[in-house]
């Protein structure tokens, strides 16, 4: 199911591209917003868990897995220099799945490891204590360690969708920046119910699991979150593999 | 030995028909697949290389379709038009790698092999980017025939190319066609097809107007009065000369030529001659030397009706 000719390709592809000078960019705004927070803050805030968590799990990953994911196949379906690998007896499936681990390793490159630098800049997290005792700090290896677990799981599923979406339409960037913004960032965040169905709460719900911070604000448990970043990880690639074999070059009509 | 079948194959966009009920077989050697701009070729080609469903009928490579079956692509090479390779490889690199999706066991050697074959040896370590058309359609060639396939199928493989690359492919796939291979390409411009192809099958509108042995299409196809419009120094002398008598009214008939066999009438117009003839070559040359020789300057002449729409029409029409 993963092909290295392709990889290699692919990887070459992707950051030969102009696009790719983008992939840095989110992480740098994180980086950057966090050592200014920590600079202008006094410790036990709970600031680390809302930038990192909220903004970082709908924004950042997101926003960085849409360029790769939609730069490691739908700019290729765009040139029309996909054909060059689909006229090969290489399968369908192995190409989507090969696309779909690269782009994931960029996104964790350029995203999951950020969030874990940021999240150990930060110093970690804080959680209110027992009584009114105030805030009781969580470690800073815990709380990225955590952080990062989650943005790994996140770097996953993204991909997964952007992916399938790339072979989906021919607007993929469009779509998935409008799925971001609505989805993810607005509705997600406001909507209780839309959370199920929120790339971000997957990736929050893993990551609370493992640092029990209730300022990461996750709207669902460890194991829901696994479940269903699982379901839509494996539906959106059987999605992107069927599409992909139904791939089409229009010729001019009559 | 493997033949490309299409039995009434259509396919149409929504209300669109862009290739209707046709039916042809493709033998081993080389055939071209000619027809005028939307014609309906493209359509023809992305459906045997598996890259579009025939909206009804059957097509086979072999034994075996070619929608949805990649492994097809074990005995198929594909150029296709549209000038989109991976730029950031050197030459090399993409007809090496295309070895390697073919899981070939000597990568290098057989891209060596391919490279040679186009007679892109000494580009083959530059960056793709840095050819010129004609280079990448070459390098796009020699990844297509990496993995010595049975078929080949080429979308406008002349596109972009100068005349020494051009005579330089067409040997090659003459080469490749006697060898046994079959070989599919799609061209608008009939010269390409005279040269290179034995056989043809001709798409006007989505339809096959035509299929066979190019020389009797050819024949059909000029023998057809051919109309030149002619511009010189003196019509008049030059219309004389032509049907070799006098003008009577301006219009001049076939029984008064005079040794020009190929001008069946000329007629003097405000904008110059309309001259027509039934053999096209013969005239482009007669009618220099006529005008060398009675020191008359020519100042156009041009087929009024030699676009290929309108050989194809005459075709269909036949």
């Amino acid at each position: 199911m993963f092909n290295t000719t392709v990889a290699w390709i692919t990887l070459r592809a992707t950051l030969s591209r102009r696009r790719a000078l983008l992939f840095a960019l989110p992480a740098v705004i994180l980086i950057l917003l966090t050592v200014a927070l920590k600079a202008s803050h006094p410790p036990m805030q709970l600031w680390p868990s809302h930038v990192l968590g909220t903004f970082g799990f709908s924004v950042l990953i997101p926003l960085t897995a849409l360029i790769i994911g939609t730069s490691v196949l739908g700019a290729e379906i765009d040139d029309g220099s996909i054909i060059h690998l689909l006229a090969t007896p290489v399968r369908r499936s192995a190409v989507v799945m090969t696309k779909f681990v690269v782009a994931t390793g960029l996104t964790v490159v350029f995203a999951a490891v950020p969030e874990l630098i940021a999240a150990l800049i930060s110093g970690g997290g804080s959680v209110p204590g027992p009584g009114d005792t105030g805030l009781v700090p969580i470690g800073a290896a815990t709380f990225a360690v955590a952080l990062f677990t989650g943005a790994l799981a996140c770097s996953v599923i993204y991909n997964a969708v952007f992916v399938m979406v790339s072979t989906a339409t021919t607007r993929a960037i469009a779509v998935g920046l409008l799925y971001v913004l609505v989805w993810e960032v607005l509705l997600s965040n406001f909507v209780s119910g839309v959370k199920l169905l929120s790339v971000s709460h997957y990736g929050l719900g893993i990551a609370n699991g493992l640092a029990s911070d209730p300022a990461l604000e996750a709207g669902l448990g460890v194991l829901t979150s696994v479940v269903m970043g699982a379901i839509v990880t494996v539906v959106a690639l059987a999605l992107a593999m069927n599409l992909l074999s139904s791939f089409t070059l229009k010729g001019e009509p009559a | 030995m493997t033949t490309i079948e299409l039995r009434n194959v259509s396919r149409w966009y929504g209300n669109v028909v862009a290739v209707n009920d046709v039916t042809m077989s493709i033998e081993p050697g080389v055939t071209g697949l000619l027809g005028p701009n939307g014609a309906g070729k493209s359509t023809i080609m992305h459906m045997i290389a598996g890259f579009l469903p025939p909206s009804r009928g059957e097509l086979t490579i072999g034994h075996g379709s070619s929608w949805r079956n990649p492994g097809v692509y074990r005995q198929v090479g594909l150029v296709p038009e549209r000038d989109s390779v991976y730029a950031f490889l050197t030459g090399e690199q993409f007809v090496v790698s295309t070895a390697k999706l073919h899981e070939l066991p000597d990568p290098a050697a057989a891209a060596a092999r391919a490279i040679a074959l186009l007679d892109m040896a000494e580009a083959a370590d530059r960056k793709i980017a840095t050819y010129s058309k004609g280079m990448r359609q070459r390098i796009k060639v020699a990844a297509a025939l990496v993995h010595d396939p049975e078929v080949l199928l080429l979308d406008e493989p002349f596109n972009g190319m100068d005349p020494r690359q051009r005579l330089h492919m067409m040997d090659l796939l003459d080469k490749l066609g006697s060898e046994g291979r079959t070989i599919l390409f799609s061209s608008h411009i009939l010269e390409e097809v005279e040269r290179l192809s034995g056989t043809i099958q001709v798409v006007v509108a989505g339809r096959l107007a035509a299929s066979g042995d190019f020389r009797a299409i050819r024949r059909l196809m000029t023998s057809r009065p051919h109309v030149f419009t002619v511009r010189s120094s003196d019509d008049r002398l030059l219309a004389s000369i032509l049907i070799g008598g006098t003008l009577a009214g301006g219009t001049l008939a076939r029984d008064t030529l005079a040794g020009r066999p190929a001008v069946t009438a000329v007629e003097l117009t405000r904008a110059g001659l309309q001259v027509r003839t039934s053999d096209y070559g013969a005239f482009c040359r007669d009618i220099a030397v006529l005008a060398r020789d009675h020191d008359i300057r020519l100042r156009e002449v041009l087929p009024a009706d030699e676009s290929l729409e309108s050989v194809f029409a005459y075709l269909v029409a036949d």
